[in-house]
C-alpha cells in the first residue's frame, strides 16, 4: 500500500508523461474564494487514453485548464502543488516556455466546434498558425523572419507560409476531410459540425503532441458523428502514439475508448483505476452511486438509483471529505479528515476512509418511496 | 490565353474571398440607400483626387512665418477684382465670390481639405482608441481601470471648447483643429472596442488560439480585434461626416481654416455677409457638405447592415 501525499518525488515513475501532485486551484471571487481543486492527484501514461469523469462542475476542465496553465488570473490562481510533463514542473515554467509547449507537446480540443474555430480565418490558415507556432519550414521559423531585409522577409513569408499551407492540407487528410484542399480554404460557418471537430482535431494534432487533452470533444455532437469522431481519435492515437486525455461526463464513451480512468468529485480525484475494474468493482462510494445510475438495458428498474443531495458549494465546502454529507458510509473521522489517495491495489487508488467496508459491503438498495 | 489562365488561377486561389466578397456586394446592392451612400462617397474621393484636372483655378502654396515664428505653408488664390460677385455662368459654373476667385474650383479643391480632416482625424483616432480600448478590454483587472478612467477624463472635455483654446493657444490653422478633434474622438472608439473584446474574448476560439501556444498579443490582435471590429466599422462611417460637420463648423465660427484657404466652413462663414445679394456663394459649399455628410452617413448604415447578422433582411 502506497500513499501518494507526501512522498511524490520516489514515487513519480519514469514512465509517466504527466504526473499531477497535490494541484491546489482557487479562485478568488466577491463572494469568496472557490476552492476549484484540492489535492487534485493524477497519472497519465505515454500512449495511453485516460479518461477523467465527473459532475458538471467538479474541476475536470479546471484540472486540464491547469495543466495547459490557461486559468484566467485574476480570478483563478494554481495555489500550490507538481505538474510533471516529461519529468518538468509545468508550475515552474515561465510563460515564454509554456507557448512553447502548448499546441506542441500538449494541446487541448474543446467541446464546442461551433466557436472554436475563429470565424474570420480560414480553416487552413488556422491550422497553418499552429505550424508556423512551432515549426520550421524549409529551415526556418516565423521567428527568423525580422533578420531579414522587408523586401526579401514578404518572399520568405510566402515560401514558409505555403510549405505551411501544403502541410496543413495532409493534416486535414489525414483526419479523413474528404477533399482537403478546397475545406482548407473555406471558413468555419461553411463546415458542418463533424468536419469542424476533425478540423480542431487536424489543428491540434499538427504537431504530433504527446499529449492532447479533449474536453468534452463530442458532447456537441449527435450520435452517429459522435461515433466517427471518437474512431478518428483511437486511429490517430495509433498512428501518432499520442496519449490521449478524455474529460466526459458520458460514461459509455469512457467505457468504450479509455484504458484508465479516473473520477472527480468536488476537486478530489477520488478514484483513479483501470476501466474495467471501476466499472466494473467500484470502491469509492461516490463512484458506486455513478455506476448505479447508469440505465441498463439488461435490468429491469422502475427507478435508477440516485445519490441523495447535491454537489457541495466549493466556497463553503464540507470539511474533511467532501463527499460525506451525502454517503451512507460516512463516520465521524470523514468529517474530520480528508482522506488521502491510497493504492489499495496495483494501479488502483481509492480515496475514502472506510474503503474496505464498502469494498466488502453489498450495494444495498435503497428502499423507494411509494 | 496566358492572361484568362492566370486569371482562372487566381479565381480558384482566392475563392472562398471571393465569395465572401460577392457575398457582400449583394447586400449591398439589395439596400439602394447604401449604395446611394457609396455612389456619393466615391464621387466625392474622385473630385477630391482629380481636383487639378476639374478645377479652372489653382491654388499657389507658400510658406509664410506666423507672429510667433512658426513656418507654415498656406494656400494662396489669385484674386481678381474685375470679377467679383458674378453669378454662375459658363466661365464660372458656381460664379465667383467677393474677390472674383472661382466658387466651382475652391469647391473642388475643398473636398480635399475636407476629406483630409475627416480621414486623418478619424484614421488616428481608432488607431488610439483600438490599441488603448482593447488592451484595456483583453487584459482587464488594474490596466482596464487606468485606461478606462484617463478614457472618461478624456471624454469630458468639451470638443468645441478645447479647439477654441488650441486655436487660441497655438494660433489659427486646420492642423490644430485636427489635434484637437483627435484629443477629444478617440475615447468613444476605446469603449466601444472594449465592449467587445469583453464579449469576444469569452468565446471558445481565443481559448483554441492559446491553447496552440500563441502570445496574448497574437491572440489579441489577431483573433479577438478582428472580430470585435465590425460595430466600430460603422462608428467610424458616420463619424467621418460628423467629424467633417464639426470642422465646418470651427471654421465657420473662425477657429478652423485661415482666411483665404479653400474650405467649405470657411466658405459659407464668409459668404453669409452676401446671402441676399449672391446666393451661389454659400449654396454650394452648403451643398458640398450636404452630399458628403449624407454619402457618409448612408454608407455607415449600410455597412451596419451588411456586417450586422441581426440586421439582414
Amino acid at each position: 500500500m502506497l500513499q501518494i501525499q507526501g512522498c511524490e518525488g520516489d514515487f513519480v515513475k519514469k514512465k509517466d508523461l504527466l504526473s499531477i501532485r497535490k494541484l491546489k486551484t482557487y479562485f478568488f471571487t466577491y463572494e469568496g474564494v472557490v476552492k476549484a481543486l484540492e489535492n487534485v492527484d493524477l497519472d497519465i501514461y505515454p500512449g495511453e487514453t485516460f479518461g477523467l469523469i465527473g459532475e458538471t462542475g467538479c474541476g475536470k476542465s479546471i484540472t486540464a485548464l491547469s495543466v495547459m496553465r490557461l486559468i484566467q488570473e485574476p480570478p483563478g490562481k494554481i495555489i500550490d502543488g507538481q505538474i510533471l510533463f516529461k519529468g518538468e514542473d509545468l508550475l515552474k515554467k515561465s510563460e515564454e516556455e509554456m507557448q512553447k509547449i502548448r499546441g506542441n507537446e500538449i494541446s487541448m480540443i474543446f467541446q464546442e466546434p461551433m466557436t472554436a474555430l475563429n470565424p474570420v480565418y480560414t480553416v487552413g490558415d488556422q491550422i497553418v498558425e499552429v505550424l508556423l507556432l512551432h515549426k520550421k519550414f524549409l529551415g526556418l521559423s516565423i521567428r527568423d523572419i525580422p533578420k531579414y531585409n522587408l523586401l526579401k522577409r514578404r518572399k520568405i513569408k510566402k515560401k514558409i507560409y505555403q510549405e505551411a499551407f501544403k502541410e496543413a492540407i495532409e493534416a486535414l487528410r489525414l483526419v479523413q476531410i474528404s477533399d482537403p484542399e478546397k475545406v482548407a480554404k473555406q471558413y468555419p460557418h461553411e463546415l458542418s459540425g463533424g468536419m469542424r471537430q476533425r478540423a480542431m482535431i487536424a489543428m491540434m494534432l499538427a504537431c504530433d503532441p504527446s499529449l492532447l487533452i479533449a474536453d468534452e470533444p463530442t458532447t456537441a455532437l449527435d450520435v452517429t458523428v459522435q461515433a466517427q469522431i471518437l474512431e478518428l481519435m483511437k486511429e490517430l492515437q495509433k498512428r501518432k502514439n499520442t496519449a490521449i486525455w478524455l474529460i466526459t461526463h458520458n460514461l459509455g464513451i469512457v467505457a468504450e475508448m479509455c484504458d484508465r480512468v479516473g473520477v472527480m468529485y468536488a476537486g478530489y480525484i477520488v478514484e483513479m483505476g483501470v476501466t474495467e475494474k471501476i466499472f466494473d468493482n467500484p470502491d469509492h462510494p461516490y463512484t458506486r452511486g455513478l455506476m448505479g445510475a447508469i440505465p441498463k438495458i439488461t435490468e429491469e428498474k422502475e427507478q435508477l438509483e440516485i445519490i441523495p443531495g447535491t454537489v457541495p458549494n466549493l466556497i463553503y465546502p464540507p470539511p474533511g471529505c467532501r463527499f460525506h454529507p451525502r454517503c451512507k458510509y460516512a463516520i465521524d473521522k470523514c468529517k474530520q479528515s480528508p482522506p488521502p489517495l491510497v493504492e489499495v491495489e496495483k494501479d488502483h487508488f481509492v480515496a475514502c476512509h472506510r474503503y474496505e467496508e464498502v469494498k466488502h459491503s453489498v450495494v444495498v438498495k435503497r428502499e423507494r418511496k411509494a | 490565353m496566358i492572361k484568362s489562365k492566370k486569371l482562372e488561377e487566381f479565381t480558384k486561389k482566392h475563392e472562398s474571398k471571393i465569395k465572401d466578397i460577392k457575398h457582400m456586394l449583394y447586400l449591398f446592392r439589395r439596400s439602394l440607400l447604401s449604395m446611394m451612400g457609396l455612389i456619393l462617397v466615391l464621387f466625392v474621393l474622385l473630385v477630391a483626387v482629380f481636383a487639378p484636372l476639374l478645377a479652372s483655378q489653382h491654388p499657389s502654396f507658400v510658406e509664410v512665418t506666423s507672429e510667433r515664428g512658426t513656418k507654415r505653408i498656406e494656400e494662396r488664390w489669385s484674386i481678381n477684382f474685375d470679377e467679383k460677385l458674378l453669378p454662375p455662368n459658363s466661365n464660372h459654373l458656381f460664379g465667383t465670390d467677393d474677390y472674383g476667385r472661382d466658387i466651382f474650383s475652391m469647391v473642388v479643391y475643398g473636398a480635399r481639405t475636407s476629406l483630409k480632416i475627416c480621414l486623418l482625424v478619424v484614421i488616428v483616432s481608432t488607431i488610439i482608441g483600438v490599441v488603448l480600448g482593447s488592451i484595456a478590454g483583453y487584459f482587464g483587472g488594474k490596466i482596464d481601470e487606468i485606461i478606462m478612467r484617463v478614457t472618461d477624463i478624456f471624454l469630458s472635455i468639451p470638443g468645441l471648447i478645447l479647439a477654441l483654446a488650441v486655436a487660441s493657444a497655438l494660433g489659427r490653422s486646420i492642423e490644430h483643429v485636427m489635434e484637437a478633434l483627435i484629443f477629444v474622438w478617440w475615447p468613444p472608439y476605446a469603449r466601444i472596442i472594449r465592449g467587445q473584446i469583453l464579449s469576444v474574448r469569452e468565446n471558445q476560439y481565443v481559448e483554441a488560439a492559446r491553447s496552440i501556444g500563441a502570445s496574448s498579443w497574437r491572440v489579441l490582435f489577431k483573433h479577438v480585434v478582428p472580430n470585435s471590429f465590425s460595430p466600430l466599422l460603422v462608428q467610424i462611417t458616420l463619424d467621418l461626416g460628423a467629424v467633417l460637420l464639426v470642422a465646418a463648423g470651427l471654421s465657420f465660427i473662425g477657429v478652423g481654416a485661415t482666411p483665404g484657404t479653400a474650405e467649405w466652413g470657411l466658405m459659407i462663414s464668409t459668404g453669409r455677409m452676401h446671402m441676399f445679394h449672391a446666393w451661389w456663394y454659400v449654396t454650394f459649399p452648403g451643398l458640398a457638405i450636404f452630399i458628403t455628410v449624407l454619402g457618409f452617413n448612408l454608407l455607415g448604415d449600410g455597412i451596419r447592415d451588411v456586417t450586422d447578422p441581426r440586421l439582414r433582411r
